[in-house]
């Protein structure tokens, strides 16, 4: 129904797509698999002919026989949300924020003229009520920033699939949501191909995703197709060293050999952290948010212990506070049996006991500085000591960079290498306790897997202790020896890793796991341990 | 890297412009103090390139003088405006949603409703009217511009995480603000800069021309555009010349403006 | 919205007390004995005392301002000293010029710009585009005044299409009065009209690169279409504040504008006050061109609430 034949696309004389050749059949749910710059995405707007100006393309892409990159602007518009419907990674940002969500629906009527307005927004009701936005909770007349990110993009669908289009384009539908509402949405996918008989070709880098829903999987790099098959029959051959390779990253079990000890390096002790309840009414103040509630934890040194939950359940909030960063409203923390106080109160010995590695790792360096001073921005805390460049060079080799990186700017290194200079700013003053704060949540699979041998490394050689941050189920159950759960501001469970994910005791647990895509066991020839 | 075609026109004009006012201080055509009323209002000849005004000096001695008064008041202006307004809208980011940061942007708002040229009348009718009201007036409307765009760029730096590492570096507010919000966000001052100058220049013509600027003999164009407009049925040129000047000083400023904007945006330059 | 509109209208009437504050003290209290000011060096005591009498000046500073301002509530503005009328009647008089001249050019600036924004948007890239774009550069750095001499020039001087200056008054009829106001407003337009139309395409083409539009596209709308049912209202916020600024760019320069003009404005007023020391009429036009800003801001918000549904909504 839908085929690609050698499709070839440069942008500004730079080739992004080469050679891209397969075929959708009517129903089929095809998933197309990459890392970040494989050319997954550009390959769905070369479909939609949604290109970015400069762009060059080559070769056929028919729906049902018709050539589209030989279609005039009006006729693609008619094919585009009548035979093809898409959504995109970013629910936030993908709704016009000043129309309401039924308007913005019925519009994929209106547009292609196939209702009065009228009947558009009984359509566009329908529609709604169809991807899980009931009408007594959800009016038409909601606007966008009334709604969630997981309802956003339910909205997103509803647009996209009003016409019934015999193909549904899902570019990362679910990589912006969390783990719970990711299940929920691609549920609602699948339950819509099957209803609708619809195509779906759904475009991500997560493997577990495809395992879970694709009946067909391309495997993509740098701009051309390295693999496709069944689902099954890919996973289980992995006839290509690529795909292996990435899948091997992707359930990457790094070598740990740490062994913590019985002395605490940070307690928690019923820590409540609140924020004030936006003012509504002027003269009456509402309750105030209480973004962590009651939390008790203790991490021994040496050890690496997980906190997982979806995002606004409080991580952030309990993290600035271990960090001395925010007052907490009760409770205390104890960092080496010393208390942890916000801000100025907080004395620079104690601060130098604990760093952190962020998540973003464009956001985490001032641009303007060398790696050298971004390196040694902790010895604010000491004093700069005299060969400020051998400690620098001393810790950027422990993360296994050369130390002549110290004299370049932040913007000439990767994602990966990013990492590492945040993780060798974090060591410099050797500090007993490293936060890590999604740190590798932002990475490629493959970087994401050496970032972790690293982190595991640098656990064995300097006997750190890491409080490991993550919404990541799978990277949380391979670097940690404790986990703890966290839900609205609460811990709900806590206990060995290995315990709690194979005997969770409490239900949001449970229900996190259950939403967790997984690649069924009897596909994988390389088990883990 | 080529730069901007309207940076290198920008900053042509405006360098035209530096040129002549610092040639001014040492040679001009002829002395404009010295009035020769037995040439006044000569067209454009060998010994007065540009003609004569009203009361025979050369024009353009004058417009090189005048330049001078028109500069400085911007200059100074401008000065006024970063040297309060980036503190303030430093301080306003660092304490944001705090009882400081409500006072300057209360503050910023109450400016905002005095434009330059009545806070210049308020001034004149008390202390009469001077250059230095010029400058004082165009200054203080732009301390709210500087104080607003500095806070806002300032929040958003403040959200990135190089300010939470620092932060728990154990660096302080006023420490973070120089070290690493100023740097990166001073190609947007730089940009508002160049604005707020060529702004400046205009509303200065404007004061001086209804009188509320710089007083004679001291040459400024708003002055001579104001003295020509009696001379506008039998010699538009007076009226032409100072304007001609106005608009190319402020045209080369916003073509610098853009320019830079351009350059120093790496958005912008991405796209092109 | 109501709650939006409450809040706004509490922070217009903070500011109107505040800069009250501010035009008081640098008007009657800096000086020192504003009825010694106003009468000069050589006055007799006796014409001072009486004066101070008039003013009411032998209060104190807060029984003088609170007098001031609830004078100005209930239409009081006080007496001018010089023209020996109440100020309220000659302010009425002239607001009747610099009103609808301020609002004329508002009218002119924003039905050139945006049109000329959008397309120039539209036509992103083009030789339009370009010619715009430069046009409206050289608008921006023309002074108004200087635009305005150009125009007595070339329409009165030249072609006598229109009179030089004066205002014969609109007891001769609207179409007269308007004739006589139509250089004075497209003098003070055409420059903020320049301004406005590069903020509305600029504001247009950040907004044509989000996310929505995208979307938009996915639906099957055209370009044009995304532009005009999708981009369009949500590049007129950034518009809204330029506008709301240029308001208070067109007051000032439309008092600087009646004097190229001899219109016989609030402008022409307050020179006069100002150059006959008569305080009174100077505090008062201030007073009333600060509030013209500060409603302007007030009704600016409340568009913003219009457009913007993330504001109505308690913020």
């Amino acid at each position: 129904m839908i085929s690609f034949q050698n499709l070839t696309l440069a942008i500004h004389g730079t080739p992004i797509l080469n050679d891209i050749s397969f075929e959708l059949g009517q129903g089929q749910i095809f998933g197309l698999v990459g890392e970040s710059g494989s050319g997954k995405s550009m390959t769905a707007l070369a479909l939609m002919q949604l290109l970015p100006s400069g762009s060059l393309v080559g070769g056929h892409v028919e729906v049902d026989g018709a050539d589209v990159l030989a279609m005039s602007e009006p006729e693609l518009c008619t094919l585009r949300g009548n035979d093809i419907g898409m959504i995109f990674q970013e629910p936030m940002t993908a709704l016009n924020p000043v129309q309401t969500i039924g308007d913005q629906v019925a519009e994929t009527m209106l547009i292609h003229g196939t209702a009065t307005k009228s009947e558009a927004a009984v359509i566009a009701r329908k529609m709604l009520d169809r991807v899980g936005l009931p009408a007594d909770k959800f009016p038409s007349s909601r606007y966008p920033h009334e709604l969630s990110g997981g309802q956003r993009q339910r909205v997103c669908i509803a647009m996209a699939i009003a016409l019934r289009p015999k193909l549904l384009i899902a570019d990362e539908p679910t990589t912006a949501l969390d783990v719970t509402t990711q299940a929920q949405i691609l549920e609602l996918l699948r339950e819509l191909v099957a209803e609708e008989n619809m195509s779906l070709l759904l475009i991500t880098h997560d493997l577990a995703v495809v395992a879970g829903m694709a009946d067909h999987v391309a495997v993509m790099r740098n701009g051309a197709l390295v693999e496709q098959g069944p689902t099954e029959q890919l996973f289980k051959t992995m006839s290509h060293p690529y795909t292996k390779q990435l899948f091997e990253a992707s359930s990457h079990q790094p070598n740990r050999t740490g062994d913590p000890q019985e002395i605490p390096i940070l307690e928690i002790k019923n820590a409540v952290r609140e924020y004030a309840a936006p003012r509504r009414k002027l003269f009456h103040r509402f309750a105030p948010f209480r973004a962590v509630n009651d939390v008790s934890f203790t991490l021994m040194r040496g050890e690496s212990l997980g906190l997982v939950g979806e995002s606004g359940c409080g991580k952030s909030t309990l993290t600035r506070a271990i960090l001395g960063l925010d007052p907490l409203q009760g409770g205390e923390i104890h960092l080496s049996g010393e208390p942890v106080l916000a801000g100025e109160h907080m004395p620079a010995s104690l601060r130098q006991k604990v760093q952190i590695v962020f998540q973003d790792p464009y956001g985490s360096f001032n641009p303007r500085h060398k790696v050298q001073r971004l390196v040694m921005e902790p010895f604010h805390l000491t004093k700069v000591p005299e060969n400020p460049r051998e400690h620098v060079a001393n810790a950027l080799e422990t993360v296994g960079l050369p130390s002549d990186a110290m004299d370049r700017y932040i913007h000439e290194f990767s994602g990966g290498q990013r990492q590492r200079i945040a993780i060798a700013r974090a060591l410099v003053l050797h500090p007993e306790l490293i936060v890590l704060d999604e740190a590798v949540s932002a990475l490629d699979v493959s970087i994401r897997a050496q970032i972790l041998d690293l982190l595991a490394d640098l656990q064995t050689r300097l006997g750190l202790s890491y409080l490991f941050i993550s919404h990541d189920l799978t990277v949380v159950r391979a670097i940690t020896d404790r986990v703890l759960v966290m839900q609205a501001g609460q811990i709900v469970e806590q206990g060995p890793t290995e315990k709690v994910f194979t005997t969770p005791s409490h239900p949001y647990t449970q229900q996190l796991l259950d939403a967790a895509p997984q690649i069924p066991d009897d596909w994988q020839e390389t088990k883990h341990a | 890297m080529r730069l901007p075609v309207q940076l290198v026109l920008g900053a042509a004009l405006t360098a035209i412009f530096a040129l002549a006012v610092a040639l001014s201080f040492i040679w001009t055509p002829h002395d404009v103090t010295i009035l020769t009323i037995a040439d006044k209002l000569q067209g454009p000849s060998g010994k007065y390139w540009l003609g004569t005004d009203h009361f025979g000096r050369d024009m353009l001695s004058m417009l090189m003088v005048g330049a001078r008064t028109s500069i400085a008041v911007a200059i100074v202006a401008v000065g006024i405006g970063i040297g309060v307004g980036v503190p303030l809208g430093l301080m306003s980011a660092a304490n944001r949603g705090g009882l400081l940061d409500e006072v300057i942007m209360r503050g910023n708002d109450l400016i905002f409703a005095f434009p330059s040229l009545v806070i210049a009348i308020l001034i004149t009718a008390v202390f009469g009217p001077s250059a230095l009201n010029a400058i004082l007036a165009i200054g203080i409307f732009n301390i709210p511009v500087f104080a607003r765009v500095t806070r806002g760029a300032a929040l958003s730096v403040w959200t990135l995480d190089y300010i939470l590492a620092a932060r728990t570096c154990g660096k302080r507010a006023l420490r973070i603000s120089i070290e690493h919000i100023l740097p990166n966000i001073a190609n947007l001052l730089i940009v508002q800069g160049t604005i707020q100058f060529s702004l400046g220049i205009l509303a200065e013509a404007g004061l001086s021309y209804v009188g509320l600027g710089a007083q004679p003999p001291t040459p400024s164009w708003g002055r001579m555009l104001a003295d020509a407009q009696t001379y506008i049925y039998n010699d538009p040129r007076l009226a032409f010349l100072p304007g001609i000047a106005i608009v190319m000083m402020v045209l080369g400023l916003n073509l610098m403006g853009d320019g830079l904007r351009d350059l120093l945006d790496p958005r912008i330059r991405r796209e092109r | 919205m109501i709650r939006f509109a409450a809040s706004r209208l509490l922070s217009l009437t903070l500011s109107l007390l505040l800069a009250s504050v501010v035009v008081f003290a640098v008007v009657e209290v800096i000086p020192g004995d504003p009825a010694s000011y106003m009468l000069g060096l050589n006055a007799a005591p006796e014409a001072v005392a009486a004066l101070r009498d008039e003013l009411g000046l032998n209060g104190t500073l807060w029984t003088r301002y609170f007098g001031w301002v609830t004078g100005m509530l209930t239409g009081d503005f006080g007496q001018s000293y010089t023209y020996r009328v109440p100020v309220s009647d000659l302010i009425a008089q002239r607001l009747w010029v610099s009103l609808p001249l301020t609002l004329f050019a508002l009218l002119i600036s924003t039905v050139i710009a945006f049109p000329v924004g959008l397309i120039a948007a539209a036509r992103r890239g083009t030789p339009s585009d370009y010619a715009i774009m430069g046009v409206t550069q050289l608008g921006i750095a023309v002074p108004n005044f200087w635009f305005a001499m150009l125009l007595v020039l070339v329409f009165a001087v030249n072609l006598h299409w229109f009179n030089a200056g004066g205002f014969p008054g609109w007891e001769n009829g609207l179409l007269i009065g308007l004739k006589s106001l139509a250089l004075p407003a497209i003098a003070l337009a055409l420059p903020q009209a320049s301004i406005l139309a590069r903020v509305m395409r600029s504001s247009l083409l950040e907004t044509l690169t989000q996310d929505y539009i995208r979307t938009a596209r996915a639906k099957g709308l055209t370009r044009a279409q995304a532009l005009r049912r999708h981009a369009l209202r949500n590049a007129l916020i950034p518009v809204l504040t330029i506008i709301g600024l240029q308001f208070s760019f067109l007051i000032a320069g439309a008092v600087i504008i009646e004097n190229v003009f001899y219109l016989p404005g609030l402008g022409r007023l307050i020179f006069q006050g100002i150059t006959q020391r008569d305080l009174v009429v100077v505090e008062s036009v201030v007073m009333i061109l600060v509030f013209s800003v500060i409603l302007i801001t007030f009704l600016v918000d409340l568009a913003y609430a219009a457009v913007d549904p993330r504001l109505r909504s308690g913020r």
